[in-house]
């Protein structure tokens, strides 16, 4: 075997163990990699006990409910298989709005409602001018959300 | 194939490459100054706003250039590493090393428009989901390339040691670029698609295109002119590079 034939096939197995390494590394963890977790998972009862997680998934339309003079806020988030209730306290994003994306921190109650202490908004993929937005509005968007 | 292994070898002999980058390099720099402004003017003034973002959407047309040729950068600094290393061709190191820098400052700026746009997007700077960690990880892939390369006092030793940590880095690459479909993330899923329907409107698409064309031939244009500083560096002995500073 040639020096230079030796270096390819040293580079060649570099890559392959490193990548091996980073599948099974990363397989490992799975729980670390999702920065949240969705209303089915929750309700399937993912998180144990009384620990603070993330939870994600689209506000619900026509759920928001303020609390009148208040920053108390009520909203329900679903996956649109299921739905789990979250009350806050504090300043929403600019962009959080109903049917829109958002991930929120904090645990569950006795009653199995989302505590929420921080609220993100979770912006999806597509980008459009105003005009279209309105136009999509006539027809119900498709979404894999 | 012939003819690209000629070419390839020709390119290999540094008073070559020096000749033929001096004169490549208006070729890839004129036109991506021409296409960035025409490409900054269409995005930062003339496309619309965006239906939830409103202005802020502006910040796309530099972050998602940045993001996209900061990986680019790295694969293409992984396969000189490669060919250098396997091949024991030394400009194959220097266009390595012309590419480290430039890559860190685009995964630099990726980093801080993504930051500038979380804030009144997602109400946070920054958040350790998958996407913007991995992305952080290739910032110190790029310093670390930078910083082992000039740890060596022999060039030859600190090149091969470089080659392996750009190698090694490369895994993590597909890594930033699938993270948002293999993982649940704050960032969101790719806007632009090469085969099915883009989920960005052709009115931001176009300048957003333009803009990644322009930076990508202004990157070409900056390895290039690197690359023939490292080459003169390299070989300040030989006398091609003496005679050069004499005429």
């Amino acid at each position: 075997m040639t020096p230079r034939r030796n270096r390819m096939l040293s580079v060649i197995t570099l890559l392959v163990g490193v990548s091996l390494a980073a599948v099974f590394g990363l397989r490992g963890c799975d729980d670390l990699k999702s920065y949240f977790f969705d209303p089915s998972q929750v309700v399937a009862g993912a998180v144990k006990g009384d620990q603070s997680f993330r939870l994600g998934g689209m506000v619900k339309d026509g759920s928001f409910i303020r609390v009148p003079e208040s920053l108390d806020v009520s909203f329900v988030v679903t996956d649109f298989a299921q739905e789990v209730k979250v009350l806050y306290n504090g300043l929403l994003p600019d962009l959080f709005r109903e049917g829109q994306g958002v991930v929120a921190t904090g645990k569950l109650n006795q009653y199995g409602e989302f505590v929420a202490e921080n609220i993100l908004a979770k912006h999806d993929e597509n980008y459009m001018p105003p005009e279209v937005a309105d136009s999509l509005k006539q027809k119900p968007p498709e979404t894999d959300y | 194939m012939n003819a690209f292994m000629t070419w390839f070898y020709q390119m290999s002999s540094p008073p070559h490459f020096y000749r033929w980058a001096g004169r490549a390099i208006p070729w890839f720099m004129w036109p991506a100054l021409i296409l960035s402004a025409v490409a900054a003017y269409l995005g930062l003034v003339r496309s619309p706003e965006d239906y939830q973002m409103g202005h802020t959407v502006r910040i796309m047309y530099v972050h998602v250039p940045s993001a996209w040729l900061s990986m680019w950068c790295y694969t293409s600094m992984a396969v000189a590493s490669a060919i250098g290393w396997i091949w024991r061709m030394k400009l194959a190191h220097a266009v390595a090393a012309a590419i480290a820098p430039a890559g860190a400052a685009l995964t630099f700026l990726a980093l801080v428009t993504g930051a500038i746009w979380g804030k009144p997007t997602w109400g946070t700077y920054w958040v350790w989901d998958a996407r913007l960690t991995s992305e952080l990880v290739l910032l110190f892939l790029f310093m670390g390339v930078v910083l082992l390369r000039n740890a060596f006092e022999d060039r030859a030793q600190g090149d091969r040691a470089a080659a392996i940590l750009a190698i090694v880095g490369v895994v993590n690459v597909p890594i930033i670029h699938y993270s948002v479909n293999w993982w649940n993330t704050l960032h969101q899923s790719a806007s632009v698609s090469v085969a099915g329907k883009s989920g960005i409107d052709s009115s931001m698409l176009m300048p957003l295109l333009l803009m990644v064309l322009g930076f990508t031939l202004y990157l070409v244009a900056l390895i290039l002119m690197r690359t023939r500083n490292e080459v003169l560096l390299r070989e300040s002995r030989k006398r091609w590079v003496q005679e050069l500073v004499q005429s």
